[in-house]
């Protein structure tokens, strides 16, 4: 735990990324097999179920250090992170030890699941004597299952693969499914990452194994990227494979030796939550990998995320839930065919083996052409009302890559998101909340409202804002701002810095974390989706609010009115 | 039954009726009374100035010509029938205690202080300055930089053993070791505090004026460079260089090249505000007291009445209440958060650059 804990500090600290990688070399080159298993699960994103509830691990860290349910509290929101408050608010440790991360995490972690509150809260307390301020942290986060470090995948495969003197993508591609949460790693699995000899493929669990995905990225703004430089930047349209872009589950599905694996994009095996797809796949010869998206599809067109997000948080599938929320997949790629890899044929030839397989079988992604960019633009414009969240770009000569890793220039490798423009709609800042981690103490989570109808001028906006901060109940009927959305990103850190110190200058009352602000602020929000929602005050939920700027120039009584959000349902 | 206050606020800052003076005002007054040296607490314009003898080197290297009255610690004097005496607070050289005594009350306004929570030991002293004295009153003004239980400093030696190391390894890789602290008070410590055998000390501009105050009152600080007197520049890739954190991204420190850089602050304690800081290193030292050490500090002076001052004022007054103590606060100009949060470049101590937690702008008197 010691030698992790140091490796989390290391990365922690630094911005470098060469010093990131140096460290996990370092990391993996001195710890034993069965540790590293452990510790590359966790620094790839591997997240064992939460083994002890939130609470529980609060109460006791507020017992042991003789504190009143207030103080920790207060302390909490001082620090913005649950873990790290206990590390510290713990009186110093009595003994501290050094036990592996294999040990910690098998012997003594896992096995907390399930077992008598009574005996985890003496199990844990004496696992806090035993740690110091970094070690108890991370053991709050792994215990609380809301580990999370600065480093990505991608980063920590190539510290395995240069330790090791292997090639990265082999390496990306052996920990394919490495963090899924069925599987516990070990020594075996460890090694069997970072060995010389190539994949022993064959043994059952490998079987399944899927590709490395293939990650998209979002073609610069129209500001930075004007339509009309698209041919000069791009190319022609011809060179390119344009795709509507769904809005479902990115998902691989593999059929081999029998039967059918569905991969997610987080590397979760997630076969059973899809009996459609494997019915779907089955029928294909062994030896096929599909890339695709997973959507609820009804009356001819996909279903709003919502719905497909609803079925998956179901743990079982009744007839009712799968007849209310069928869904199917939508092929877009061909990796692997008659056990042959594809991923460095082009772009295009994968496409005219995929429409050759599966036609018929399954839904394949149409294809748009169009003679010129301008057609596509105007094509984009329905993207809408076709359910969808607008174009993928796909050159007709890419390889399909490994990660998300930028090519040079735009007319390359690299697969593009061309999505639609964002809803948006000025809004009034009304409550702010402080942020986490980097952001804790600063405030950086607000809510937004917007009118109740257009105000008649400035004056009765002001008004409304006046009995606010007077803290006058508004009156039935009358105007008033209706909160509608949060968001708390899209600013950058020196606007984040401006808009917390008006914030407190500003502040009306506190509600635990929570700051009640005279409104002055007026935001432009987008987001991508908006439904009705009983659940919603304003009876609306919008998806992926965020913010796009701060409008000084927008006075409060000109802020969007709830009948701009429903025009937009 | 108890007499009038000895200590109410009034809009120039903390004021004592039957004495007529200020303790640390933050507008012009005829008499102030400063606690110690810090540019929140010891301002300009003020007719006249009294101070702890060990002062005033660093108070006129700062203010420049003031009028000013010093007091050696302990010595008593009569003001209007009021006896203030001064007692180290072991905040920055020269910091003080204002001890009042009239109509049978004491009161005491700490000004910044630092004192070790556990039992005495001298190794947890700030060496830079008279140790803390704890001062028996009626009625304690105490400052809560870091009023939280969250705040609990490791032992000094641990930390500069930890400072070392970073110096040590930076040297072996023939890379500078840029340490940012403010130039007055944080920046003594830590040349106190290292081990200078290590390599070359080089200091900023700003923080020099204050070291030589530092030494003119006999503090034995080691050998230190300006930048000016380096003329070789492979020097810099041994040295240790503490500079004000303004310094950080600007042309100045683009000088030591590939430098690994480092903060001190008691703010360093969270991960948030060391990744906000964006330094490779975040040293938790701090001249104030942590959680620990306050409430030692207030429980040795027997008082029953504690008004606390910047900082978490929330907290502490409800803490203290539920201890059986009579509490509240003032609101004071010192180390106001807002300028905090925006400002790096003033050359001040740490109260200034508190993180955004606990509003001191919104007080809530009860």
């Amino acid at each position: 735990m010691k030698r992790f804990a140091q490796l989390f500090n290391a990365l922690d600290a630094s911005t470098a990324t060469g010093a990131k990688v140096d460290a996990l070399k370092r990391y993996f080159s001195a710890a034993a097999p069965a540790d590293a298993a452990w510790a590359v699960y966790f620094l790839a994103g591997g997240k064992p179920r939460q083994v002890v509830p939130t609470a529980l691990l609060r109460a006791l860290a507020t017992a042991r250090a003789g504190i009143a349910e207030w103080l920790f509290e207060a302390s909490y929101q001082a620090v913005g992170d649950l873990a790290e408050t206990i590390a510290h608010i713990l009186p110093p440790p009595q003994a501290v030890g050094d036990v592996g991360l294999a040990e910690w995490v098998e012997q003594r972690l896992l096995p907390l699941r399930g077992m008598a509150p009574a005996q985890q809260a003496v199990n844990i307390d004496a696992y806090w004597d035993e740690l110091d301020a970094s070690g108890r942290f991370l053991l709050v986060k792994l215990i609380g299952g809301g580990f999370r470090v600065g480093v990505s995948k991608l980063l920590v495969q190539r510290a395995l693969a240069e330790g090791a003197g292997i090639d990265a993508k082999l390496v990306a591609q052996r920990m394919m499914g490495y963090t899924d949460a069925k599987r516990a790693p070990d020594a075996r699995a460890y090694l069997k990452l970072v060995t010389q000899e190539p994949s022993a493929a064959g043994t059952a669990e490998d079987m399944g194994q899927p590709y490395p995905f293939f990650l998209a990225h979002a073609l610069p703004q129209p500001a930075e990227l004007p339509l009309a430089e698209f041919d000069a930047r791009l190319g022609a349209p011809g060179d390119w494979l344009i795709e509507w872009k769904y809005d479902g589950i990115r998902a691989q599905v593999v059929k081999r030796a029998g039967q059918v694996w569905v991969w997610s994009r987080g590397e979760e095996l997630v076969t059973e939550r899809f009996p459609e797809i494997v019915a779907l796949v089955q029928g294909l010869p062994d030896g096929t990998v599909l890339d695709g998206e997973i959507v609820v599809w009804k009356d001819g067109r996909p279903a709003a995320f919502n719905l497909l997000q609803q079925r998956i948080a179901r743990t079982t599938l009744t007839k009712r839930v799968l007849a209310d929320a069928p869904v199917t997949l939508i092929a877009y790629d061909l990796l692997e065919w008659q056990g042959a890899d594809l991923r460095d044929v082009p772009q295009a030839e994968r496409r005219a083996v995929l429409v050759a397989a599966v036609q018929g079988r399954i839904e394949v992604s149409p294809v748009e052409a169009r003679a010129t960019w301008a057609e596509l633009a105007l094509l984009r414009e329905e993207s809408r009302e076709r359910g969808v969240e607008g174009f993928m770009l796909k050159h007709v000569d890419a390889r399909y890559g490994s990660g998300r890793k930028k090519q040079q220039g735009l007319g390359a490798g690299t697969w593009w998101k061309w999505k639609v423009e964002p809803f948006s709609v000025d809004a009034v800042l009304i409550y702010a909340q402080a942020g986490h981690g980097r952001r804790a103490s600063v405030y950086t989570d607000y809510t937004f409202a917007v009118w109740s109808r257009a105000p008649a001028d400035a004056a009765e906006a002001q008004a409304v804002v006046d009995a606010i901060a007077k803290r006058e109940p508004a009156q039935a009927g009358a105007l008033q701002l209706v909160a509608f959305a949060k968001a708390y990103s899209g600013l950058t850190d020196a606007e984040f810095k401006r808009v917390d110190a008006v914030i407190r200058k500003t502040t009306l009352e506190k509600f635990g974390p929570v700051r009640s602000v005279k409104p002055t602020l007026v935001f432009e929000l987008g987001f991508e989706g908006i439904n009705r929602s009983p659940r919603h005050k304003s009876g609306i939920a919008v998806r992926f609010p965020r913010m796009l700027r701060i409008r000084d120039d927008k006075p409060l009584h000109e802020a969007d009115t709830l009948q701009v959000l429903e025009a937009l349902l | 039954m108890k007499g009038a206050d000895l200590i109410v606020q009034r809009p120039e800052g903390l004021y004592c009726p039957p004495g007529d003076f200020y303790i640390d005002p933050w507008r012009p007054v005829a008499r102030a009374v400063v606690t110690h040296a810090h540019a929140d607490h010891a301002r300009r314009g003020h007719a006249h100035y009294l101070a702890a003898a060990p002062a005033e080197g660093v108070l006129r290297a700062r203010l420049g010509e003031i009028t000013l009255q010093t007091l050696p610690y302990g010595e008593v004097i009569d003001h209007f029938g009021v006896r203030v005496s001064l007692h180290p607070a072991g905040h920055v050289l020269g910091s003080a205690q204002v001890r009042l005594e009239h109509g049978g009350q004491v009161w005491v306004a700490s000004g910044d202080y630092f004192v070790a929570g556990s039992e005495h030991d001298a190794r947890e002293d700030n060496a830079t300055c008279a140790p803390f004295e704890p001062v028996r009153c009626h009625t304690f003004i105490t400052e809560s930089t870091f009023g939280l239980p969250i705040y609990r400093w490791a032992p000094q030696r641990e930390l500069f053993a930890e400072v070392n190391a970073w110096w040590q390894a930076n040297a072996d890789a023939g890379r500078a070791s840029l340490l940012m602290g403010y130039s007055f008070g944080k920046a003594q410590r830590l040349l106190m505090g290292v081990d200078a055998g290590i390599g070359p000390i080089v200091v900023h501009g700003a923080v020099e004026p204050l070291n030589r105050a530092y030494r003119e009152a006999g503090v034995a600080l080691p050998p230190t460079l300006l930048v000016t007197d380096v003329t070789e520049k492979a020097l810099f890739k041994r040295a240790l260089v503490i500079a004000p954190p303004s310094i950080a991204n600007s042309v100045w420190a683009r000088r030591f090249g590939d430098a690994s850089d480092a903060f001190a602050s008691g703010w360093m304690q969270l991960r948030g505000a060391r990744r906000r800081r964006s330094v490779d290193r975040g040293f938790v030292l701090s001249d104030h007291a942590d959680w620990p050490g306050l409430q030692r500090a207030i429980q040795a002076t027997g008082a029953s009445r504690v008004i606390v001052t910047h900082g978490f004022e929330d907290v502490m007054v409800r803490w203290l209440r539920e201890q059986g103590l009579e509490a509240g606060s003032f609101d004071t100009e010192y180390g106001r958060e807002d300028d905090a949060v925006t400002s790096d470049t003033a050359v001040n101590d740490e109260s200034i650059a508190a993180p955004a937690a606990v509003p001191i702008n919104v007080p809530t008197h009860e």
